[in-house]
């Protein structure tokens, strides 16, 4: 009886305590599944809470950070302008995991600037796009991922084409790039798990379908859609350093992909035989996958050695925040000599 | 008295003579002048005698009219004087309208290349052979025209009388003891004063004589004295974005925070400065930053803090500690990038949407520039807010005199932050929000704490005393109101009025910033013609009671200010509406910093009605 109360992670901390508050998103809202994989993830992987920063912007998608992990800082900033918030707070203490939860509204629309750059600097976090074709929390407005010729309630057939974020990530020189779908939890759990382990900024694309406005069928972000058009790249698994691997792979059949913290990412192949560390291949993939109208999803691209942001700059160990007063104010002496100096 | 106000000319001829004159340069912008004219105002300082410089330039790289202006003066006079009694022109597009500029029996130097027409004969002339004086100093051919330039230096030199030791020693400065240019500016230089000696022969009012007036005095300009201010106050993160003219600023702060930040044994920094991809993302990593704990800052102009307010009222919501200097140019629009203006005092104090209203910081000379600098730091972080900084062209950019920065004299002071051990202490029970000493300042974690009640959710949204998600009316009432009790109270802490009374003055005059310079010039003319003013120089916003006392105290007040709708007038109106209409608005706006000459017209002027 006994037995069957409460399991506790290594840490001896409960799934309680990576909850959040409860959800006001709809019933059915592919973030809350989102949510649940974070909480999920970060149970297993061990991670003390409040070593963690959740940061958002604007939009259904970036309420999420509400509904996981309440232990953690939390930080809801303004549309579009997650990325600077999380690169301002990150730096103040590089010990702490970031997670990032955006949508398409706020990443691909009036947040794009900021999602290229974050790409480029490469700041370690884990940057989640909450993709669901539509503006949910405005009542549904096409988004720049809206499929060309989608017809919402309203607003007649959307004109435009749409922007790919995994395209736009490995253009802009992310150094991990995968997709997802709320609809598969267990891959979606592994690639957070990865993610966070990842030294530098990993995008994750998910098609997280929003049930109120844009669940249509033949919607590419709906359900029904992405269980029917949905192509894994591989089984993927992700080992945390000190477990042995478990599973015996026949070999040719799977490829590992060491991190810098020495977890490992194992990739079982499935039909393609696909290996994601070239840009040029991962794209060219992606096009192909785009005329066979497939929804591909799994590790699409990484480089887990490329220099992060932290690694441009010689910080001290300790915490920017962390440092006492005394090492922020130079000296009398200092003054005086500058004073002798300026003409 | 009365003579004295038929001639409003009267104050600048008395200036004119030994140490008392002022220099008009004109060049073509990128033509390597600037080297030229610091080397002229070192020199000038070096040997004694207070000078102030200012660069009126244009918005290119490369050909368009610039003009700097240097001002000598034993007297301790640093504004801008609207004529000039040398004119130097070295550029044929403005060779017309900078004989304008000349007083009269003023020395018009000019490069003997101009064939444009002299149109006055009241000026007292000298032609410069800058071409064959060039060439016969042989440098590089690449180098023929950033030299040229020393030719004016040189014939200067020696017709006023500045060492040439004092020349080198300025000249060693600006390229940072590298010997191969300090010979060659210095060789056209002792050629041309050659020249001058052998050629011209001029009967000049105007000589410089050896003083010791700057013994106590360091030469630097604004943006510079800020930049050092923030370091020695302890900044951690810098994020900008460049925008004229407040990009010397940051990279001041690249030139000097590696040699006082940096552990000499380690190469560990301190802190981090990152150019941004705009002002939005410079001042969202500023939020994250001063939320994370940082001493977090930074500068931008007129354009870029539109771009700044939506995460300046969200900061001011959130109450997230940052600092922001806006060095102002001329707006709207782009306006005049390099021209200078106090036209961003509203939407500075006001930056945001909602009920927004910040502390403002206002430096009228660079030792403020350097005191705000670090005491920006400590305000902003004790009442966890945005804390602006407004400085201008005028100040940030150009030369300026100072007694030698003083260290701070006040430990640095991080303000209302709970560690691990503090909640410890009281077992986690505490609200973000929660004011429990009564003066509107509430405790605040900050991430990387590791207590496990240290977290909270920051927000933009509506929120109560434990940062939960809240629309109830009375949270939002209680939480905004709490906030404004907050920074009005700023004022008991922030820099207060410098008042200079004058015996027998029944009226006032209000100015801020920049133009101290020129105000405190302007009184003493406007004493000369018999009238007395009491000066009032604001320091900061929101106002403090001294301020009231002072308006309360004055039968009418002038409020001085460079820009076109009287913004300072209106605040100061707003907050007294009991003397608002004693309180009378002079405003003049045309891209130039203010000069004595029409403070006091205009002054003489209201004083006659």
């Amino acid at each position: 009886m006994a037995q069957k109360k409460e399991r506790l992670n290594e840490i001896g901390l409960s799934r309680a305590d990576y909850k959040g508050k409860p959800s006001t998103l709809c019933l059915g809202c592919g973030h809350n599944a989102i949510v649940a994989q974070v909480i999920a993830a970060c149970y297993e992987l061990n991670i003390p809470p409040e070593s963690l920063i959740k940061v958002s912007g604007i939009g259904c998608s970036s309420k999420a950070p509400t509904y996981f992990m309440d232990r953690s800082f939390g930080f809801n900033g303004l549309h579009g302008r997650m990325p600077s918030l999380a690169t301002g707070a990150l730096i103040a203490d590089t010990t702490l995991i970031g997670i990032g939860v955006s949508g398409d509204g706020d990443t691909a629309s009036i947040g794009m600037g900021q999602f290229k750059h974050v790409m480029r600097r490469n700041l370690p976090m884990l940057y989640i796009i909450a993709n669901n074709g539509v503006y949910g929390l405005t009542k549904g407005q096409f988004s720049a991922t809206a499929e060309e010729g989608l017809a919402l309630k309203k607003q007649g057939q959307n004109r435009y084409v749409p922007v790919d974020m995994v395209w736009e990530a490995i253009a802009g020189r992310a150094s991990f790039v995968a997709r997802s779908f709320s609809g598969d939890p267990q891959q979606l759990k592994s690639l957070i798990k990865a993610g966070i382990h990842h030294k530098g900024i990993a995008v994750i694309d998910v098609i997280s379908p929003c049930v109120t406005f844009n669940n249509e069928d033949e919607s590419f972000h709906s359900y029904a859609w992405g269980k029917s058009h949905e192509v894994a790249l591989h089984e993927l698994s992700f080992v945390p350093p000190v477990r042995a691997i478990k599973v015996e792979y026949a070999k040719g059949e799977t490829l590992e992909v060491p991190l810098y913290d020495g977890t490992h990412i194992i990739l079982k192949k499935l039909a393609q035989d696909y290996e994601p560390t070239h840009r040029a291949n991962a794209l060219q993939m992606l096009e192909e996958a785009n005329d066979r109208n497939e929804l591909i999803t799994g590790l699409i691209y990484i480089d887990p050695k490329q220099e992060s942001l932290f690694d441009l700059y010689n910080l001290p160990e300790m915490p920017l925040n962390r440092l006492p007063v005394d090492q922020l104010r130079p000296s009398q002496e200092s003054l005086d000599k500058l004073n002798q100096m300026m003409y | 008295m009365a003579e004295k106000k038929q001639n409003p000319k009267s104050p600048q001829r008395r200036l004119s003579g030994i140490n008392e004159f002022s220099i008009n340069i004109g060049t073509p912008n990128g033509s390597g002048s600037q080297t030229a004219n610091l080397t002229l105002l070192r020199a000038i300082f070096k040997m004694g005698i207070p000078v102030s410089g200012k660069n009126i330039f244009p918005s290119n790289i490369q050909g368009l009219p610039t003009w700097y202006k240097i001002r000598v003066s034993q007297a301790g006079y640093t504004g801008r004087r609207k004529e000039a009694d040398i004119v130097v022109a070295m550029n044929p597009d403005t060779f017309t309208e900078d004989q304008e500029d000349l007083v009269e029996g003023g020395l018009f130097l000019y490069d003997d290349a101009i064939k444009d027409p002299i149109n006055r004969d009241d000026m007292i002339l000298g032609a410069m052979p800058v071409k064959k004086l060039v060439r016969e100093a042989k440098p590089h051919k690449d180098l023929r025209k950033f030299v040229a330039n020393m030719v004016y230096v040189g014939v200067l030199a020696q017709l006023l009388g500045i060492e040439m030791e004092a020349i080198e020693q300025a000249l060693e400065f600006h390229f940072k003891g590298k010997r191969k240019p300090v010979e060659l500016n210095l060789k056209v230089i002792q050629m041309a004063a050659q020249w001058s000696e052998e050629n011209l022969d001029l009967e000049l009012p105007h000589r410089i004589e050896a003083r010791d007036l700057t013994e106590n005095a360091i030469l630097v300009d604004g943006n510079t004295a800020g930049a050092l201010g923030a370091i020695y106050g302890g900044m951690q993160f810098v994020s900008w974005y460049p925008i004229t003219p407040a990009t010397s600023l940051p990279e001041a702060m690249l030139e000097y925070a590696p040699k006082l930040r940096v552990d000499p044994e380690t190469g560990q920094q301190t802190y981090v400065i990152l150019q941004a991809e705009d002002e939005l993302a410079a001042l969202g990593m500023v939020v994250g930053a001063g939320w994370a704990g940082l001493r977090a800052m930074t500068a931008t102009s007129g354009p870029g803090l539109s771009l700044m307010a939506e995460y300046t009222s969200m900061a001011y919501f959130v109450e997230i500690p940052l600092v922001i200097w806006i060095i102002q140019r001329v707006g709207p629009s782009t306006g005049l990038p390099t021209r200078t203006a106090q036209g961003d005092i509203n939407l500075s104090y006001y930056l945001g949407h909602g009920d927004t209203k910040h502390i403002l910081l206002i430096p009228g000379n660079v030792g403020e520039c350097f005191d705000f600098g670090w005491q920006a730091f400590d305000l902003a972080e004790k009442y966890q807010t945005p804390v602006l900084v407004l400085s201008d062209l005028d100040l940030g950019k150009n030369q300026w005199m100072t007694t030698p920065f003083e260290y701070p004299d006040q430990p640095i002071k991080r303000g209302k932050v709970l560690w691990e051990e503090d909640l410890e202490k009281i077992k986690g029970d505490w609200g973000r929000y929660k004011d429990i000493d009564g003066d509107f300042i509430t405790y605040r974690t900050v991430p990387g704490n590791r207590h496990p009640q240290s977290a909270y959710f920051a927000r933009g949204t509506g929120h109560d005393e434990y940062a939960n998600y809240s629309e109830h009316p009375e949270d939002w009432e209680k939480n905004l109101t709490r906030i404004k009790h907050k920074i009005n109270a700023s004022c008991s802490e922030t820099p207060g009025p410098v008042i200079l009374k004058q015996s027998g003055a029944k009226n006032g005059l209000i100015a801020f910033g920049s133009t101290d310079a020129a105000v405190k010039e302007a009184l003493d003319y406007l004493e000369e013609d018999g009238v007395k003013l009491n000066y009032m120089r604001l320091r900061a916003l929101p106002p403090a009671p001294e301020v009231l006392d002072f308006i309360g105290e004055q039968e009418k007040i002038y409020v001085l200010e460079n820009n076109r709708d009287g913004q300072m007038h209106s605040i100061l109106s707003l907050a007294f509406p009991e003397k608002a209409v004693d309180l009378i608005s002079l405003t003049h706006i045309d891209g130039l910093p203010l000069n004595p000459e029409w403070i006091r017209e205009s002054i003489l002027q209201e004083e006659k009605d």
